[in-house]
């Protein structure tokens, strides 16, 4: 086909321009229905959000037990990262029906995302106090699957002589921290008034992943995070422990708001013997 | 026939019209519906707004000020040149202006950062720029500048070119054509365009959460307020937001006259 209907180069004879027309009429019909068609596409995404923070059960929960398929969305703590990465790729190999959706972020924002209706089968969260602004007719069962300290995470070049918290105490030391509204926000401001420290806080970062890249980059000298995180970072940072006086541990709640087989399936695989090993892997501690 | 036609081409045109319409609409119409009026002078009180206000007049005002020092001579060179790297330097100029702004910031890392590409000289001297207010600064001077000169280049190239050379037969050194005759002339495009920089600096986000990290007072700006807020207390947020959008609604009614005609 020829591109010269799309613009006529003269009036050749009367018949051109209606052929020129033809095609166009045709270009706008498609732009409405590729619109339309977005559109209601977006409509039907939504309708499992309106479903997720009620009633209704999102997914296929028909499936029987034998063969589970469908989708689990996951929402987890940023602390969570790698460890539910592994769980996800378990548990898909065990059930490949199943597909496992893993999204990461704060547990202050995450569960924000679920209050206003974010389609989600699981969240799990660091600490249970994160869990408390969550609409709890979603909720349908909450269970304790790890614990995690918090830890100093600095450069493996060390460039402010980290050896201990009381180390920053000195101003000279740039020290990262997670926004005080997220959980290893809150636990490092409890920490340091345990320990009576006013650290050099350059920045509050919104989530403990984004704190540690901070450090990774080696703009900041020290920053607070998990234990699990300095673990997971393996050569790219330096761990240094925060003795236990000091420190805040927080329990880490998997909560389920669905019923669908295939989520249960999930969460009970992570509450299995297997599934706590592998969260303990990465350097989580026992619920 | 012919009316069903022109009936039928209506409604292919009309219904994606309006629903881009409403796409952007809705939302704006959503936040208003949200906010709490009565709430918002207490809201805007809380004792982490105020900070971020100043900071953000400050910065965006820096910004804008840096944009004029530096943007305009830029804007004029590429005006009056028709060599081919010009168009090179314009395409570049265009890069930060569609690159995501969080992209923007690692670059600024990069560049700006203790072992960057400049930072790491700057270090020995004492001088750090990550999570400072400089940083800010960078940041949105980094996503406002090509606006500006975007807009007052255009601007510049809509003078008669004939001026200039009657200016230079005249005597007039380049700075002392621009000093009165051009820029006198391409007011408009200056204030348009820095209404523009200074409005894209208002709303920097990614760059800056990225470059400069978040810290009241000194690195928290107004849209990283509105994001921590929204997981402490929503009703902040919407209320900072609608005062964002009153802000961007001002702006709109100062570039009246380029684009609302």
């Amino acid at each position: 086909m020829s591109a010269g209907p799309s613009r006529p180069a003269q009036p050749r004879s009367p018949r051109s321009p209606r052929s020129a027309r033809t095609p166009r009429g045709a270009v706008a019909a498609a732009v409405a229905t590729l619109a339309t068609a977005l559109l209601v596409a977006g409509c039907g995404s939504s309708n499992p959000t309106t479903s997720a923070d009620g009633t209704g059960q999102p997914g296929k929960s028909g499936a029987s037990a034998a063969t589970l398929e469908g989708t689990v969305t996951v929402l987890a703590a940023a602390s969570l990262t790698e460890s539910f990465d592994q769980l996800k790729k378990d548990f898909e190999a065990a059930n490949p029906g199943v597909t496992v959706e893993t999204s990461y972020g704060s547990s202050a924002t995450l569960v924000q995302q679920v209050d206003n209706g974010a389609p989600a089968s699981v969240i799990a969260l660091a600490g249970t106090a994160a869990a408390e602004p969550l609409d709890q007719a979603a909720v349908k069962d909450t269970q304790s699957f790890a614990t995690n300290v918090l830890e100093i995470a600095v450069p493996p070049s060390n460039p402010g002589a980290v050896t201990s918290i009381n180390d920053l105490a000195k101003p000279s030391v740039k020290v990262v921290l997670c926004a005080d509204t997220v959980p290893c926000g809150k636990a490092a401001q409890a920490t340091f008034k345990k320990a009576r420290i006013v650290p050099n806080v350059v920045s509050k970062e919104v989530d403990v992943k984004a704190t540690l890249s901070k450090v990774k980059l080696a703009e900041a000298d020290a920053a607070v995070v998990y234990h699990s995180d300095v673990v997971a970072a393996k050569d790219a940072v330096t761990g240094v422990e925060i003795p236990s006086q000091f420190n805040t541990s927080l329990s880490y709640p998997v909560i389920r708001l669905s019923d669908d087989a295939a989520t249960e399936a999930f969460v009970a695989y992570l509450l299995s013997a297997q599934g706590l090993a592998t969260v303990q892997s990465f350097g989580f501690g026992a619920p | 026939m012919r009316y069903a036609g022109r009936w039928r081409s209506r409604v292919a045109l009309g219904v994606p019209a309006a629903l881009a319409l409403l796409l952007l609409v809705v939302p704006l119409v959503a936040l208003l519906l949200r906010a709490d009026w009565a709430r918002i002078p207490s809201d805007l009180a809380t004792p982490t707004v105020l900070p971020a206000l100043r900071l953000s007049l400050t910065t965006t005002s820096v910004t804008a000020v840096l944009c004029l020092l530096l943007g305009t001579p830029l804007a004029w060179f590429l005006a009056r040149s028709d060599h081919r790297a010009t168009s090179w330097v314009r395409a570049l100029l265009t890069v930060p202006l569609v690159l995501p702004p969080v992209v923007g910031g690692v670059a600024l890392l990069m560049t700006w950062g203790r072992n960057g590409l400049i930072g790491q000289h700057l270090a020995p001297f004492g001088i750090q720029i990550p999570f400072t207010t400089v940083a800010v600064v960078l940041a949105e001077t980094f996503v406002a500048m090509p606006y500006y000169v975007l807009a007052v280049e255009g601007a510049m190239r809509g003078l008669d070119p004939r001026l200039e050379s009657v200016a230079r037969t005249l005597g007039a050194s380049d700075l002392r054509y621009l000093r009165t005759v051009g820029i006198p002339l391409v007011l408009p495009g200056i204030a348009g365009g820095l209404a523009l920089a200074w409005a894209r600096a208002l709303g920097e986000f990614g760059a800056t959460i990225t470059f400069a990290g978040n810290f009241p007072g000194r690195t928290q700006t107004l849209p990283l307020l509105v994001y921590v807020e929204l997981e402490r207390d929503p009703q902040v947020a919407i209320s900072i937001s609608i005062m964002l959008l009153a802000v961007s609604v001002l702006v709109l009614g100062v570039l009246r006259g380029r684009w609302l005609r």
